[in-house]
């Protein structure tokens, strides 16, 4: 099919003038063309991703320390390590904490797709709010939120507005430290979510919750069976983008905490390893095996919820 | 997978194994010498200096300094790059060439590896006459950096309140620490002891403890051969005094919401009893209480509550060593401005340090400790690099935040087990790391 389309253009254009068959040369520059046009995105996508990737898998197969001059290659030997030492995957358990919290986000954000999708009274503004906090610099964020649940902070205070005099240190025990970790993430990442949801919810023809509403359903199965289904890719990329973030959650709890009281996750320890104890071959190695990790976990979501195309009509 | 994609993984792991073999600077710059310059009016050029005072570079401190410097050498312009992360950004730049023509030597610089980063300067026979604190950069006898000023780590605390609470003579054990703080507890509002546990490095500086127990100078080698957490081990016991006094319930509320800048005016309007920092710490916390409008004199300091024949000991130790970029152009204008900052300038007596002169007097701030006869001693740091070896091999991070702040946590009951097995677990990573390092 698309060949038919191709020559049918071609032999619209050549109605100028001299209908010169292309030489070597044209056809050369024809071919080259559209390479010109990608010279920039490669060069970024070489330098800034593929580039440091190839050198992280070098460093991760050395003794590297991070600015000695000197490495050895020592194979496997970080590989070795990582598996063999459990306490590195220990803070795997907090990232039950971001996993838990990702469910809580996405349910949020699909019930506020969902009701500003339809008519309401201050949509734009609302819509607004919900995405704001996915602009604000994450370095922002955290020191707001250290201020936010300080003792006799934000939170304590908003709290003893409604006569709840909590006196708890909110950071000070592991499993409320990482709850509240876990809560500034879902106030940030709700917005994104939520604005992806919104999209998917919009590109729903309009007709369908017309005919649905003259069938006499509700706005519970309007949502049931027309919008759920509709938005099904959009969800299942969310989930997957969800735990792959809850795996590799950094910049809040390091900023806020740098780790302590129990809220170190995978990529704060990588970071310790590279840069506390100069150990960039293991950490490089560490990074590996996260990637790896995050990857086969996608590659399971995929195989069990296989991205089958949606028909609503 | 097609035969492409097994030929471009190929290419790409090749690639990876190749890469290693092109790192790093070469070395042929190696030994290079950054000599005194004879005449200062000839030498030129501009230099960068690189520091961690940011707060001097903004508020135009350091460009006061350079204009003095350019009294004695009208032809050096010098500029300032101030980094706030200064340990990470520079690690990575010492990557190329390009790291300033002064910079502080970071602590992850193995010390074997100075000739090749830095100019030498000078032999330490010759600069060990001068100046004090010249091993801590020795590398076969050639000295690589200089630190402008010396500190000594102690507890800064508020006069009015300690003597609020009863307490007019420096506790001597650390039991007599403790009932002086719960003194402080029950008689006034004040926090007797602040952790500032979410700065984290604030809690570092419980690793100065060492040789001030004991009064050893030769602290740092028994770190680098015996078990820092034995019974009576310096560290231990000062580990121990920062876990009972967090036991005790004698620090802040929430130590996980502590805040470093806030604790300055509070210690000096007597919110806040004591802390446990540096000599360095203390012209800030004078600079608050006069932003805060109470007396900077309320600002003492005193030694760890430990001695030996009947005397304090205090270890004095230099800050960061400024050193000159072995790739420097102006290695003459970057020596000369060494010289002159540790020589000259103001730089140690407006910080109230201790001046690496050995022929110089002891700060102002010191005169108690020169009355109540605290003995100042300088640690033998010959086996510092292996401690620093030790230190990253054994992952315990002596000089970094988590293990003292896992030990508040324990502390505070937010983290399970016993202060004997949670230190034991220290020095035994610590003495499997000198097992596997070898000696």
């Amino acid at each position: 099919m698309t060949d038919t389309t191709q020559k049918a253009a071609v032999e619209v254009i050549p109605a100028a003038p001299a209908p010169a068959p292309a030489t070597r040369r044209t056809r050369l520059r024809r071919g080259v063309t559209p390479w010109l046009f990608l010279v920039a995105p490669l060069a970024l996508l070489i330098t800034f991703t593929y580039a440091p990737i190839v050198n992280m898998l070098a460093y991760s197969f050395t003794d590297w320390d991070g600015v000695s001059p000197v490495l050895h290659y020592t194979g496997t030997e970080n590989y070795q390590e990582v598996f063999t030492r459990p306490d590195l995957f220990e803070v795997f358990w907090v990232s039950g904490y971001y996993l838990a919290a990702s469910a809580v986000q996405i349910v949020l954000a699909l019930y506020f797709a969902t009701v500003l999708s339809f008519n309401v009274r201050f949509r734009n503004f609302f819509k607004g709010v919900l995405f704001f906090p996915y602009l604000i610099n994450g370095v922002a964020i955290g020191f707001v939120f250290l201020y936010f649940f300080q003792d006799g902070g934000t939170l304590d205070s908003v709290l003893s507005l409604f006569g709840v005099h909590t006196d708890h240190a909110w950071l000070g025990t592991p499993a409320s430290a990482n709850t509240s970790l876990a809560g500034v993430s879902v106030w940030r990442y709700l917005g994104l979510n939520f604005v992806l949801f919104l999209g998917a919810i919009q590109s729903i023809p309009g007709e369908l919750y017309e005919a649905a509403e003259l069938d006499g359903a509700g706005r519970w199965h309007q949502f049931r069976y027309i919008i759920a289904p509709g938005i099904k890719p959009v969800l299942t990329l969310t989930v997957i983008l969800s735990i792959s973030g809850s795996l590799s959650v950094f910049e809040i709890p390091y900023i806020m905490t740098g780790g302590a009281t129990g809220t170190e996750t995978f990529v704060i320890q990588t970071v310790n390893l590279a840069f506390r104890f100069n150990k960039t071959g293991l950490a490089s190695a560490a990074a590996v095996v996260l990637l790896l990790i995050i990857l086969l976990v996608t590659w399971v979501q995929r195989r069990l919820v296989p991205d089958d195309k949606v028909d609503l009509v | 997978m097609n035969r492409r994609t097994v030929l471009s993984l190929a290419v790409v792991v090749s690639a990876a194994l190749l890469l290693p073999g092109c790192t790093g600077t070469g070395g042929s710059s190696k030994g290079a010498d950054a000599k005194a310059p004879d005449d200062p009016s000839k030498v030129t050029g501009t230099i960068k200096v690189l520091t961690v005072r940011t707060d001097l570079v903004q508020d135009g401190t350091m460009k006061k300094y350079a204009a003095e410097f350019n009294k004695t050498y009208p032809k050096v312009k010098v500029e300032f790059e101030a980094l706030t992360n200064y340990e990470a950004e520079v690690k990575i730049r010492m990557n190329t060439e390009n790291y300033g023509d002064v910079l502080l030597i970071p602590a992850v610089i193995k010390k074997a590896d100075y000739p090749r980063f830095f100019a030498s300067l000078g032999t330490a026979a010759e600069r060990g006459k001068k100046y004090r604190f010249t091993d801590y950069t020795t590398v076969d006898g050639k000295v690589y950096g200089q630190s402008p000023i010396g500190v000594a780590p102690g507890f800064v605390y508020n006069k009015r309140i300690w003597k609020e609470a009863g307490v007019t003579e420096w506790p001597t054990t650390p039991a007599e620490f403790i009932q002086d703080l719960k003194a402080i507890k029950a008689k006034t509002d004040a926090i007797p002891y602040y952790t500032n546990f979410a700065a984290g490095w604030t809690l570092t500086s419980w690793t100065y403890v060492d040789g001030a127990v004991h009064c050893d100078p030769q602290a740092t080698t028994e770190l680098a051969d015996g078990d820092p957490w034995a019974k009576g081990a310096d560290l231990r016991v000062g580990d121990t005094l920062l876990h009972d006094i967090v036991k005790a319930g004698l620090v802040e509320k929430d130590p996980t919401t502590s805040n470093w800048e806030e604790s300055k005016p509070r210690t000096a309007k007597g919110e806040i009893a004591t802390q446990w920092l540096g000599t360095w710490a203390i012209v800030q916390f004078r600079d608050a209480a006069e932003k805060a409008g109470v007396n900077p004199d309320d600002i003492g300091f005193m030694p760890f509550p430990s001695q030996t024949d009947g005397k304090f000991c205090a270890t004095v130790a230099p800050d960061y060593n400024q050193a000159v970029n072995v790739h420097s152009k102006h290695k003459e204008a970057a020596r000369a401005w060494i010289d002159w900052f540790t020589d000259k300038s103001t730089y140690g007596r407006d910080n109230l340090a201790i001046s690496p002169l050995k022929n110089a007097s002891m700060p102002e701030v010191l005169k108690p400790y020169e009355e109540r006869g605290v003995k100042l001693i300088e640690v033998d740091d010959s086996k510092g690099a292996r401690v620093k070896q030790l230190d990253s091999d054994s992952e315990v991070g002596i000089y970094a935040p988590e293990y003292r702040q896992n030990l508040v946590d324990l502390a505070r009951g937010a983290r399970k087990g016993s202060l004997d097995s949670f230190l034991g677990d220290l020095s035994k990573r610590w003495t499997d790391a000198q097992k596997n390092l070898g000696s």
